[in-house]
């Protein structure tokens, strides 16, 4: 659930304190109010005004909670409306959703299970993975990177992944085995399918989430996730329903080593033919051959940004790139211009990636392309304007001409 | 043709930034925008109304202030506006904002095709599109960044996945989500322009849609945001100094020393 989703409103202006209202939600207890302003900052939509006693305009207000968590004298309250409590009871088990196409399992499914398989003990419960498909091998993997068990659905209709099709088998399984906690990777096929599966069950669902913890008091899932472009932190859980879902990028979490004397069950189930009518057709699948080397992959990568200038110049990029046998990245505005593919875009609409070292060349750093790199375990900024935000969060840093210092570099490393 | 094109008018969340000294955000006005994203399904489904004929209805859930972006819509070449507004829909995730949508479409009735924008800039959640198109039992394809032909009742589409492209057809009516690969917006027509000032826009409330009060506003949401706090950006970084030679010669150094290189 996001933030932002939540701006709805009301058709004429309301007196705040009063209340009729079954979903009535937010107020300024007037008592405790010292009038000291520090929630007025604090709004994302700009919605308060400080005289004696604070204000909000509530119309527009999304219930986001920034000015409560602003206000130190606990005088902003936020109301829950109870919705109808579900039993809650009788779901047990993390799932995981590993994802596959034509057999072959993605990392993302290996990464989210080493979390998933903390999270499982700290609830002291079991991990499951579960695989759509047609002839995957390593299934067995499955369980070396932490399951102890695999629910795995073999047809040909699953070998390329269509968003309803798998939407109606997960949401199948789910009911049957009832697992507390499902939890998929935002891949393209997830951040489609996931929402349908969340849309059956009539429950929900947090995208993107860069942390997952575990609230034992209540034995809550608490998903964390960036909002407002990332200036932002919000933190989500999903109280009353069941499965808790989240998606998470790949390469957020750490994929852990397998461990081959782990042992597991795994559990063939039915596919359902009946209960599913497809009414999308996959007629062809052209594969992006420009991605030579998966930049999702390397160990080193070398981006380029807007301060390179034009087209041509991000050959300075791909020589320094070659003499570190790394690949090759971008920023969005360089995708924008058509300077190079969008398979080489790093950031919040591009790949997120999570390489040994990222050396970021005239790249200004915006929260949205930091959020694709941000835990690159060791960030070199080369930029000639010192402000430049990709500063904070790098490594090394180099305030200077690029088109000096990066072929110095290539230079000095071919020699090295 | 009818098209549905559901559009959000989200903050402008670029102007939203941290102070590093209070760390509380700071404003520069916050200002409302049309999804950056809605704008490519807004685009898509005039040209498919350009090609096959018929009107695109553009369908709005928000504060009485998304009246302008609808506004907006018509002079790009929207026919219809649909503002859904009601204090009942305060406080929804997607799930109930899914719902209230889909509510809307029935009470719209006569459609072939959904479009909505891939994600928005404020939330970048991406689940209203499938969410929506699950509860009305139709048909979904994600990420189209092509329409190719339109014909015996079925649309068949070129979309995007991590791995490259797919071509798919899938049964009218559908739910597309539009990737900004699949066209180029068009900027305001004069005549658009003209319409759009003197347009009225129906406002619908929770009662026009007939919506169950346990599915729509914090009711029907299954989520809820619990704390919100400024990210911290922990980095033990080091600007190198010195001349170009001096700093390029340092960097090689700390590189070989974290045995990075």
């Amino acid at each position: 659930m996001s933030l932002d989703s939540r701006l709805r409103g009301n058709d004429d202006a309301r007196i705040i304190g009063s209340s009729n209202e079954a979903n009535m939600a937010i107020r300024v207890d007037v008592q405790k109010c010292t009038g000291c302003g520090s929630c007025a900052p604090a709004c994302p939509f700009g919605l308060i005004t400080v005289n004696d006693t604070a204000s909000i305009r509530e119309e527009a207000c999304t219930l986001c909670g920034a000015c409560r968590d602003a206000c130190a004298f606990e005088a902003i309250v936020i109301e829950a409306a109870a919705p109808a409590a579900v039993s809650v009871d009788g779901y047990q088990g993390i799932w995981v959703f590993a994802e596959q196409r034509d057999g072959k399992l993605g990392s993302v499914g290996y990464e989210l299970l080493t979390r998933g398989r903390e999270l499982a003990d700290t609830l002291k419960t079991e991990l499951s993975a579960v695989c759509l498909g047609h002839n995957v091998s390593d299934v067995n993997k499955l369980i070396e990177h932490g399951a102890d068990k695999v629910f795995f659905i073999d047809n040909d209709s699953l070998a390329v992944p269509m968003e309803d099709l798998y939407a109606a088998q997960m949401a199948d399984l789910i009911r049957k085995h009832k697992p507390e906690i499902v939890l998929a990777g935002a891949t393209s096929l997830g951040r489609a399918f996931i929402p349908k599966v969340a849309a059956i069950l009539k429950t929900g669902l947090t995208a993107d989430c860069t942390s997952l913890d575990i609230d034992m008091d209540r034995r809550l899932l608490m998903q964390t996730r960036p909002a407002f472009g990332g200036n932002l932190m919000a933190t989500i859980i999903c109280e009353h329903k069941r499965p808790q879902m989240a998606t998470v990028r790949p390469r957020v979490f750490k994929r852990g080593a397998a461990d081959s004397s782990r042992k597991g069950q795994i559990i063939k189930a039915d596919f359902d033919k009946a209960a599913v009518t497809s009414k999308t057709k996959l007629l062809n699948f052209m594969e992006d051959l420009s991605r030579k080397v998966k930049i999702e992959d390397a160990d080193i990568i070398v981006s380029g940004g807007r301060g390179l200038g034009k087209a041509e110049n991000f050959k300075l990029i791909e020589e320094l790139a070659q003499a570190l046998g790394a690949a090759v990245g971008s920023s969005r505005p360089p995708v924008d211009d058509g300077w190079i593919p969008y398979s080489h875009q790093v950031g919040q609409t591009g790949k997120t990636v999570r390489p040994k070292l990222y050396i970021a060349c005239g790249i200004s750093g915006s929260v949205q392309h930091m959020a694709g790199m941000g835990t690159a375990e060791c960030i070199v900024a080369i930029n000639s304007d010192a402000n430049a935000p990709i500063f904070e969060i790098a490594s090394y840093g180099i305030v200077g001409d690029l088109f000096k210092i990066v072929p110095m570099l290539t230079e000095k490393l071919k020699s090295a | 043709m009818n098209i549905i094109v559901c559009l959000k008018q989200v903050p402008g969340t670029t102007q939203v930034k941290i102070d590093p000294q209070t760390n509380t955000l700071i404003r520069t006005g916050i200002t409302s925008v049309l999804n950056p994203f809605d704008y490519y399904a807004l685009e898509e489904g005039i040209r498919l109304k350009e090609r096959y004929g018929g009107k695109v209805i553009v369908l709005s859930m928000g504060p009485p202030e998304a009246v302008t972006m609808l506004k907006e819509a018509i002079s790009l070449g929207a026919d219809e506006p649909v503002l859904l507004s009601d204090r009942e829909f305060a406080g929804s995730d997607t799930l109930a904002t899914s719902y209230t949508l889909s509510q809307a479409v029935r009470k719209i009735g006569n459609y072939d095709l959904i479009v909505c924008g891939r994600q928005t800039l404020d939330g970048d959640t991406g689940q209203v599109g499938p969410e929506l198109a699950q509860m009305l039992g139709l048909p979904f394809v994600a990420y189209v960044s092509k329409v190719e032909e339109i014909a015996n009742g079925t649309i068949r589409v070129q979309r995007m996945v991590d791995e490259g492209h797919e071509t798919i057809e899938a049964a009218l009516p559908a739910v597309i989500t539009v990737t900004k690969e699949i066209n180029v917006p068009r900027l305001p027509s004069f005549r658009g322009l003209v319409k759009a000032r003197t347009a009225q826009i129906p406002v619908w409330t929770a009662a026009d849609i007939q919506a169950d009060k346990a599915s729509i506003g914090r009711a029907g949401s299954a989520t809820v945001v619990v704390k919100t706090f400024v990210p911290e950006r922990v980095r033990r970084g080091q600007v190198l100094s010195g001349t170009a030679e001096e700093q390029v010669a340092a960097l090689i150094v700390k590189l070989k020393e974290t045995k990075v290189v």
